[in-house]
């Protein structure tokens, strides 16, 4: 049977809303009051884009919310959805000293969600670049949080961008694949005219290699940004794949954000194929949408799931079975339509996770998603970027101090980079990429926002706060050395 | 249960606190609250020629999301009639016998004062406090502060007051006063039976940023009022030892100014008060916060093997005095406990920058040293030769007992620096040389 939208719009909108929901102003007040604005403070360690998170906190506390907002942007211009959808329990809420006094974390992610919802509500824009441009372009494949990241760092330094996507509007993934109830595509578009009001310019509907060439754009500019992230979703490669109602997860995400939900078909007992957060994501917005069973099947057990644990408890709380040690080898059709997966129990061997003989039976469904990883775009950037250097998994070969590619002016961030990472990750790298390419480009340095030296002490005092802080670089180095 | 009972120069009340003078003493209604939740006494709200108060009147300092750790008050004295007013304390000690209630007058002239004076007596009251205290309003009119910053005046008036006086009276002291003694000792002098203290600071508490007018306002203006609260505590803690340890003084104390629980009450009378008034906590939290004042004290006393009130009295008295008289060879120095310590690093920066820059940030691993929330991060540790025995870290640390400030034993004798003066003067020792 085709599948059919299953709930009304108010429903549908109802199950949706925010799980998150924004702070009332005395709210966050007392919550931004709870902060202990310690120095050189874990939360700030723990923010791949170095938020002064203590900073913008206490201007909270003193109504100063602008100023909040403008500590937050100027360290991540995508502050408003990293507010949303960032893993903060991972990150600077799980750094957070409060968790030692064994009280509550303080809600970091809300109130920067406070702090910047308050400026896109009033339109205040508290970044601003130079009037007067340096004379040097530079040119952006991907619309995404690296893209964008990089395109407002290096407007800010006063270059002019270009920022090129094959999508009808920017924001990546933000905008097209975050699961609703963390965030509306709104936010995520609010955030692309921010950017453009910062004097940078968008292409859309460009397909790279077509419409564009790289050549051309390093013929045209001084220096490129590669931030394409992923290409799209791994093929299962067993019988059935292409039934119609096999479905990629992030597509179905994406039709949640770019049509109206009562128009989004749904199936009745939807399979989700997958163990990371994108799976998450699909199984309970599939619920929410009004499936009568959602189920995860997962190759191997709860423990390797890469999902983040708060995610596995909400998709637990939202109803979201769960089929662990299990895969699908067949999707069952009838009358060209998807009936069931046959499945079959896992066991790891030697290492590898292989089907188990005899262990097969069918699960009756009516729409699979796969959310079993995204492709790398080693094909198309060997063919875009010829002498491009990938490691063998697909990823862009870079500096990690600068960004910079094993072609000079080719500098790289996002998952294009990193293979798969956080929003917050994707920022910081496309930020840290166009201070790569002023480095480069006009021979200057440029660096966050600092703390006060501690130069001038006598014995060499040790730690951060010499003449740049401890920032989350320093801390993976850490975390490498175990 | 610990003896709470109370005599104040004659006043006889079941516990020692008193509903001070103010909003939560202006009626009837809430004396029979104040004695049903259990208060000892009630002092009423000033009696007086009626007068006319404005709106609004109350203005509240916020700290941090903390409400109320001051207050600010341009409220004058009661607005009822004496006759409401002394008819009303009749009808509280007719059903309160055993409970205190002292009538707070503040009129002018000798006639008026020696009228009110017997009125407070004929009504029962137990005794009289004298407002020479109040900062706004009624000193305009030669009154409250005016009188209260004048002891020469002072001292006239509570002659007058005595002249008449059948019943304890209590002079209430201004803060707003170079030097309180000199009050004090004028209420002695005329013959005064105890003194209470302090009366309200003069201040603004707050501009409204948007009109640029201060709280309270009143119609477009402000007035500067009276401060209170938890805030002014230190101040009173202060005034009221100055007074308790002036030979010349000698008077019992009622001890008012930001008495909010136990803890503030076993202070003041450590440091020289016999009884305890409160009003702005009242004002805060109503009647009901007395039943913890009570049920700590007595705790408190019986965890000291004290069985009365009389064995705390001026017990830290003596502990203060003038600064020449301190150790200038003790020494203290701080010491962080890693295991308790949550990597704030707020001791760190608060020595850095605003005391001694005695706390480093050091690379933990080395030491085997707390937080390991995030790997790498640096953690505080005290240079102790360095450091002064200050105290900030151990104020400024958010984590109970974390930061301790532990004595060193130097080996050298007490020497005060009129011990040191006296050295230097006989050539038994050299300068000391100054901080590098």
């Amino acid at each position: 049977m085709p599948i059919q939208p299953l709930l009304d719009a108010a429903t549908a909108a109802a199950n949706l809303a925010d799980i998150k929901p924004p702070l009332a102003p005395q709210e966050a007040r007392i919550e931004a009051n709870r902060c202990l604005f310690c120095y050189d403070a874990p939360c700030i360690m723990a923010c791949p884009t170095g938020i002064d998170i203590p900073t913008f906190i206490r201007k909270i506390t003193t109504d100063n919310v602008t100023g909040a907002a403008r500590t937050i942007l100027e360290a991540n211009v995508l502050g408003a959805s990293c507010a949303r959808v960032c893993p903060t329990a991972m990150l600077c809420e799980g750094a957070c000293v409060m968790l030692d006094l064994e009280k509550d974390p303080i809600q970091i992610g809300r109130l920067q969600r406070h702090a910047t919802d308050h400026v896109a509500a009033l339109g205040i824009d508290v970044l601003h670049a130079p009037a007067e441009k340096n004379g040097r372009t530079v040119a952006i494949l991907g619309a995404g949080p690296a893209g964008l990241g990089c395109a407002a760092e290096l407007a800010r330094l006063g270059y002019a961008v270009t920022v090129y996507d094959k999508k009808p509007a920017g924001g990546g993934l933000n905008t097209y694949g975050i699961a609703s109830y963390k965030m509306r595509p709104e936010v995520s578009l609010d955030e692309v005219r921010m950017i453009e009001r910062l004097g940078v310019a968008f292409r859309y509907g460009v397909e790279f290699g077509r419409d564009v060439q790289a050549a051309d754009l390093l013929a045209s500019h001084d220096a490129v940004f590669i931030g394409i992230g992923l290409g799209g979703g791994n093929r299962l490669g067993i019988p059935g794949e292409d039934l119609p109602e096999v479905v990629d997860a992030l597509d179905f995400i994406e039709q949640i954000h770019t049509r109206p939900l009562e128009t989004v078909p749904v199936g009745r007992r939807v399979a989700v194929l997958g163990g990371g957060n994108t799976a998450i994501d699909a199984v309970t917005q599939a619920k929410r949408l009004g499936a009568e069973t959602a189920t995860i099947i997962y190759r191997r057990g709860p423990g390797e799931m890469s999902a983040y644990p708060f995610e596995y408890d909400l998709a637990k709380t939202d109803g979201a079975t769960f089929l662990f040690d299990t895969a699908a080898v067949e999707v069952v059709a009838e009358q060209g339509h998807v009936a069931g997966l046959r499945l079959a129990k896992t066991a790891v061997r030697d290492g590898r996770v292989a089907v188990v003989p005899g262990t097969e039976w069918v699960e009756p469904c009516d729409l699979v998603l796969k959310a079993v990883g995204q492709e790398k775009q080693a094909s198309l950037l060997g063919r875009l970027f010829p002498g491009l250097e990938l490691d063998a998994r697909g990823r862009v070969v870079h500096d990690p101090a600068t960004m910079q590619t094993s072609l000079p002016r080719v500098f790289v961030g996002g998952d294009a980079a990193s293979g798969g990472r956080e929003v917050v990750n994707a920022v910081a790298e496309g930020t840290k990429a166009a201070r790569g390419i002023h480095a480069l480009l006009a021979g200057a340095t440029e660096r966050g926002p600092l703390q006060p030296s501690r130069l001038g002490m006598p014995d060499g005092a040790v730690g951060s706060g010499f003449d740049a802080p401890i920032r989350v670089s320093e801390l993976e180095a850490a975390l490498a050395k175990g | 249960m610990a003896d709470l009972s109370t005599d104040f120069a004659g006043i006889k009340s079941p516990n020692p606190f008193w509903v001070a003078s103010g909003p939560p003493s202006n009626t009837a209604y809430q004396a029979h609250r104040a004695f049903e939740a259990g208060w000892g006494g009630v002092v009423w709200k000033t009696i007086g020629e009626p007068i006319v108060n404005v709106a609004s009147r109350y203005s509240g300092l916020t700290l941090g999301g903390l409400k109320m750790a001051g207050f600010n008050n341009i409220e004058l004295i009661s607005d009822r009639s004496p006759e409401s007013n002394f008819a009303e304390i009749a009808a509280v000690k007719n059903r309160w016998p055993n409970h205190a209630v002292i009538a707070s007058l503040m009129v002018d002239t000798r006639d008026r004062w020696h009228e009110f004076v017997k009125r407070s007596a004929d009504c029962g009251a137990d005794g009289i406090e004298l407002n020479f205290g109040c900062p706004h309003g009624m000193c305009e009119r030669g009154m409250g502060s005016a009188v209260g910053q004048n002891p020469e005046v002072a001292e006239t008036i509570v002659g007058w007051v005595m002249e008449a006086a059948t019943i304890p009276v209590i002079v209430k002291l201004t803060p707003n006063i170079t030097n309180v003694v000199y009050a004090a000792r004028a209420a002695k002098r005329a013959g005064a039976n105890a003194i209470s203290l302090i009366n309200t600071i003069n201040s603004i508490t707050n501009v409204n940023l948007d009109t640029l007018v201060p709280e309270p306002t009143v119609a477009g203006r402000s007035s500067h009022g009276g401060y209170c609260g938890p805030a002014v505590k230190p101040i009173a803690l202060n005034m009221v030892h100055a007074c308790a340890a002036d030979p010349e003084v000698g008077l019992p104390i009622s001890g008012i100014g930001g008495i909010a629980t136990w803890r503030d009450a076993a202070e003041f009378v450590a440091l020289g008060a016999s009884s305890l008034q409160v009003c702005t906590a009242i004002m805060h939290h109503g009647f009901r916060i007395v039943e913890d004042m009570k049920d700590g004290l007595s705790a408190y006393l019986e965890s000291k093997g004290m069985r009365s009130l009389a064995d705390l009295r001026g017990r830290a008295v003596p502990h203060v005095g003038d600064w020449q008289q301190l150790d200038l060879h003790s020494k203290r120095v701080a010491r962080i406990d890693y295991e308790k310590c949550i990597g704030c690093n707020l001791c760190h920066i608060a020595c850095e920058d605003g005391a001694h820059q005695c706390i480093d940030l050091v690379d933990a691993a080395p030491y085997g040293l707390g937080p390991g929330r995030v790997p790498g991060k640096p953690v505080p540790k005290v240079r102790a030769d360095d450091c002064v025995g200050c105290n900030l870290c151990s104020i400024v640390c958010p984590v109970d007992s974390c930061i301790t400030m532990t004595p060193v034993d130097t080996g050298r004798p007490a020497m005060s620096w009129h011990d040191y003066q006296a050295a230097l003067a006989s050539g038994a020792m050299q300068p000391i040389p100054p901080h590098p």
